[in-house]
């Protein structure tokens, strides 16, 4: 009887990496930064050749203009945002009170906007929300990620932890068939990146502008042939908010550079 | 709109310094088409210039084929201290200028 016993438990042992295998560890994780070429490297590293920052710019004016009914700007609540942003868009998708929802941090602004500015509230990826959120997340660089942390998120992030982990579309892929599993490697000429969402929104070469995580997210799910969800979906919010807590710990590069 | 200049601040006389400035444009093609075949109007910047206290130092001649937010970098040689003026024009009568300034000892 010990004997079988012994063997379960051996088994079970034995079949725990296994389990785990897909996700990566703490210490192993890297941000997009290191799988880029030298030369996209040095366009990040240098504020006056990065254009995310034209729009960190755009966005410290748009931080002090008085816009909506109310007659106000977001300086006239937050005033100097180096210091009350600061570590702010480290703790974004964070839960919001009034809808018991996880909110990103574009339906924070739009949500600030609606409730104490009285104004319309910005379009998805349009050239205002990206430069104020640039602008907010930018007073975070070098913080560490702490998305996730509040308890009362849990159940967001293991619904964003499910749908990471959920093959979909007609190539079936998970994304973590590609990013836990198969990093490092190349699809077509690009390096597979295990994508810890560290620099957004981000500067992306490609796209020739900045753009949100949202959009990075639906680029991959058109990639896989899925239905993309719509910005500011639930579904969405909860994938960003799992994506964030995995890059717990990871400093912000806010505005990032990618190919 | 917003643009990035880096010009070093202080250069000892006749040093060769190096000037980069990045600014804000779209730089639409004008080859492109909306998802119902309406063609997207170029707008593009054609043109820019660096005078240094009021003498041109360089120009560029720019085409559709230049990416979004034009990267521009070149070098002059520090003769005194001063201005640096850039001057972008475009399309659809755009223009926009900025400025910096350089100690030469």
């Amino acid at each position: 009887m010990t004997l079988w016993r012994a063997i379960a438990v051996a088994a079970l042992v034995a079949t725990i990496p296994a389990l785990l295998a897909g996700e990566i560890q703490p210490d192993a994780r890297r941000s997009g930064y290191s799988f880029m070429g030298p030369d996209t490297r040095a366009m990040q590293d240098d504020d006056t050749s990065n254009p995310g920052m034209l729009f960190v710019l755009d966005g410290e004016a748009l931080w002090g203009k008085k816009v909506g009914s109310a007659d106000k700007a977001c300086a006239d609540c937050h005033g100097d945002a180096r210091s009350s942003m600061k570590g702010v868009a480290a703790r974004y998708p964070a839960f919001d009170k009034t809808s018991g929802h996880p909110v990103t941090l574009d339906q924070r602004i739009n949500l600030c906007r609606a409730n104490h500015q009285k104004a319309s509230p910005l379009p998805y990826e349009g050239r205002d929300i990206l430069a104020l959120s640039a602008f907010v997340a930018h007073q975070s660089r070098g913080i560490a990620i702490t998305a996730g942390d509040d308890p009362q998120l849990k159940p967001f992030v293991e619904q964003g932890r499910n749908l990471f982990m959920q093959r979909e579309g007609q190539l079936n892929l998970a994304c973590t068939n590609c990013h836990d599993d198969n990093f490092d490697k190349h699809l077509a000429g690009s390096p597979v990146t295990q994508g810890q969402p560290t620099g957004y929104p981000i500067y992306r070469l490609e796209w020739q502008t900045l753009g949100s995580l949202e959009r990075r997210l639906r680029s991959c799910m058109t990639g896989v042939r899925a239905q993309a969800y719509e910005y500011g979906e639930p579904e969405l919010v909860a994938l960003e908010l799992y994506l964030m807590s995995r890059a717990r710990g990871m400093p912000m590069e806010t505005p990032a550079v990618r190919p | 709109m917003a643009a990035l200049i880096n010009v070093p601040s202080k250069a000892k006389r006749g040093d060769i310094i190096e000037i980069r400035t990045l600014t804000s444009h779209i730089m639409e093609t004008g080859f492109r088409h909306t998802m119902d075949g309406a063609l997207v109007p170029r707008d593009i910047i054609t043109s820019f210039t660096c005078r240094y206290n009021g003498t041109e130092i360089f120009r560029a001649d720019l085409f559709p084929a230049i990416a979004a937010n034009p990267y521009l970098s070149f070098f002059t040689i520090a003769r005194e201290s001063g201005k640096f003026e850039f001057e972008w024009i475009g399309d659809n009568g755009y223009s926009s200028t900025a400025s910096a300034s350089i100690t030469v000892e």
